[in-house]
């Protein structure tokens, strides 16, 4: 296992190379970061310098060198927004987006397992009915569709939280909420599924054979088992989630890497964006591991391949 | 009931009360296909330390039959629609499930015939036989340790305290069937049912567990329910064979008479169906005619009046009742002086 996971970190550097190589083309496709950035009237001393500090006058294999170079030392160059160190200002915010990222899966997790534990119970009953109908609505619904609806609800119409930013625990409430939908309806139907398809297993007649109560085994023998699909599912969505709390984070002011990626395409600001990217990739590299290794620790046949 | 009296009678003197009683069970399945009725009101007993053997063909109802004694029918598709399990004083099939649990384990334990699937694929063999222990006999985990490597070794497993570390798929479909009779002997229960514990496997490995249930079965004294298409499983293991088709018992005996008297067609034919040493090749067997009844489409009278070298008009007006035929011996057929 610890082979597997040393083996998993050294192909982790392939992975990020190939990202720094997309977004390097992406940012140099997307038209000119110095003339986006500077107004009309500067002076050509200004460009000039800018492209200088781009490296931008440079042929272009040696501007990626050059990229290359400063990720090895963790040198993204400075914001050309905040002049400041680019991966600094990705860090700074990094906090604040995993506080709200993880929040939200957590939500995604507990409700999603719990709901879709409901529905296989309650299977074809009216609880099972209504919740599988509003899951497949949500899988349908556009997440920041939902955003705006909480605020009108809770914020404008109610006052009950606050409409944006963070502080407390009442501005993390309806952000993590509106994560969480980007995966909660999925997690529901994956679980309804497999506690249903589950119960058909002769290990959970034998189980009961001991003397276990249904609702031990459910919850003993059943579950456990269901955990690697939805493991599964989450370490495919991962993009998605990240996807989801960039919009999140705008819609509510989060103030986090989301919106500061946003909020830098919008400036191209070159140094900050290639930060967060690289960032996010280190960050979903390290999710899908650690997917990968609960996945083993639950079930022993996984641990063997 | 004047056959029961007989029965009772007869029996008194030799043998002990029975352990469980099965009285006119019913079984109904709900299926999207519609209602059918699995097991027709079929009765009988198992005394305390005798081996019964359930035979017939795939879809006669054994496997029915022993879900319906654990009470583990599936909730939403079956449901026993009549007739009564009498087991220790409780009715088992009125009885309520807080209280089934108390038995199911401790007093009647059953093992499965795909030992494959009958073990938790993500817990230890250790921890799987735990649980009956710490549930029933509330041992702490160092005592329960103790107690499961001590079952495996009755199980004849080699390294009992390795393979408390193990997972059910490092072990091959004899050894897991080993760990399942661990399992179901832990609390010493009264009664173990086998649903064709030796199907699922080859046929060196098949006669190593028979050997080992006969074993274990002296050395306990636990009544055994054996369910198998084989009857020569049954021979060498049963005390009495119940033979059923189209969830009915068509013919019930002391292991020698139906070997020696078989007394209903259907028990005929599976014996002209069974191997013996000298014929190697099973597809050179002679099978009975025609396919199972649908449970459906029950022809009326007698269910295998279709497939029956002795049929005639008169099978077909009324199933025919169990009737005594010899000292213990009933069948269900009308022309059994035929047979
Ligand atoms: N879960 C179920 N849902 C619907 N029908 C079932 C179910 N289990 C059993 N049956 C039906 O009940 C009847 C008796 O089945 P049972 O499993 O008892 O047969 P069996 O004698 O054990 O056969 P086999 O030798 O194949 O195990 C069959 O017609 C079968 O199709
Ligand atoms: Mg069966």
């Amino acid at each position: 296992m610890g082979r597997y996971i040393a083996r998993r970190l050294a192909l982790l550097p392939l992975s990020l190379l190939l990202v720094a190589l997309i977004t390097f083309v992406i940012l140099r496709l997307t038209g000119n970061p110095v003339e986006i950035f500077l107004d009309v009237n500067s002076t050509p001393e200004q460009i000039a310098e800018l492209t200088a500090r781009l490296h931008l006058d440079e042929p272009i294999p040696v501007q990626f060198f050059i990229f290359l170079r400063d990720l090895m030392t963790g040198d993204f160059g400075e914001s050309l927004q905040f002049n400041a160190p680019a991966a600094g200002i990705v860090l700074e915010r990094l906090g604040a987006t995993l506080t709200l990222a993880s929040t939200g899966l957590g939500l995604a997790m507990t409700l999603g397992i719990g709901l879709g534990l409901v529905c296989a119970v309650q299977r074809d009953r009216a609880a099972d009915f209504v919740i599988t109908s509003v899951a497949v609505a949500g899988q349908s619904m556009p997440s920041f569709w939902l955003g705006i609806l909480l605020i009108q609800l809770f914020a404008l119409k109610l006052g009950w939280l606050p409409t944006s930013g963070a502080g407390g625990i009442q501005h993390i409430i309806m952000p993590a909420f509106t994560i969480s939908a980007f995966l909660l309806p999925n997690i529901i139907l994956i679980t309804r599924a497999s506690v249903l398809d589950l119960s058909h297993e002769q290990f959970v007649v034998a189980a009961r054979s001991k003397g276990l109560s249904r609702g031990r085994v459910l919850i003993t023998h059943i579950l456990p088992n269901a955990f690697n699909p939805i493991l599964s599912f989450l370490g495919i969505q991962i993009g998605a989630l990240i996807g989801g709390s960039i919009i999140t984070e705008t819609i509510f002011a989060w103030p986090g890497v989301g919106r500061l990626i946003l909020n830098s395409i919008a400036h191209r600001d070159v140094p900050v964006v290639e930060a967060a990217v690289l960032i996010i990739a280190v960050g979903i590299a390290l999710t899908n591991l650690a997917v990968d290794l609960l996945q083993m620790l639950i079930d022993p046949r996984v641990r063997r391949q | 009931m004047p056959r029961n009296a007989a029965l009772q009678v007869e029996t008194a003197a030799a043998v002990a009360a029975p352990l469980i009683s099965v009285r006119s069970l019913t079984v109904d399945f709900f299926t999207a296909r519609g209602r059918f009725t699995a097991l027709h009101g079929i009765s009988f007993d198992v005394r305390p330390g005798s081996v019964l053997g359930i035979v017939g063909e795939s879809g006669s109802g054994k496997s029915v039959t022993a879900l319906a004694m654990m009470r583990l029918l599936p909730d939403h598709t079956a449901r026993i629609t009549g007739g009564q399990i009498l087991f220790q004083g409780t009715d088992l099939a009125h009885a309520a499930e807080r209280d089934l649990r108390r038995l199911r384990g401790r007093d009647m334990a059953m093992i499965f015939q795909d030992p494959t699937t009958s073990l938790n694929p993500i817990f230890s063999i250790g921890h799987q036989l735990r649980e009956g222990l710490a549930l029933h006999l509330g041992l702490g985990r160092a005592a329960a340790d103790r107690r499961a490597e001590e079952l495996l070794a009755l199980v004849r497993i080699s390294s009992p305290r390795a393979c408390l570390a193990k997972f059910p798929h490092e072990l091959s479909g004899g050894m897991r069937q080993r760990v399942m009779i661990a399992i179901a002997l832990a609390c010493n229960p009264k009664l173990l049912i086998a649903d064709e514990p030796t199907t699922a496997l080859d046929v060196t490995t098949q006669a190593q567990i028979l050997e080992l249930l006969r074993d274990l079965q002296g050395e306990l004294g636990m009544a055994i329910i054996l369910i198998t298409h084989d009857l020569g499983v049954v021979a060498e293991f049963a005390d009495e064979v119940q033979v059923m088709y189209a969830g009915r018992i068509v013919e019930r005996a002391p292991v020698a008479d139906i070997f020696a008297v078989p007394s209903h067609p259907y028990t005929g034919g599976l014996l002209h169906s069974m191997p013996s040493l000298e014929e190697e090749d099973p597809a050179l067997l002679p099978t009975i005619a025609g396919m199972v009844a649908s449970p459906f489409a029950m022809p009326p009278g007698c269910a295998f009046h279709p497939r029956c070298h002795l049929a005639g008009a008169d099978c077909t007006r009324a199933v025919p009742p169990l009737a005594r035929v010899g000292a213990g011996h009933d069948s269900a057929c009308i022309r059994t002086a035929h047979v």
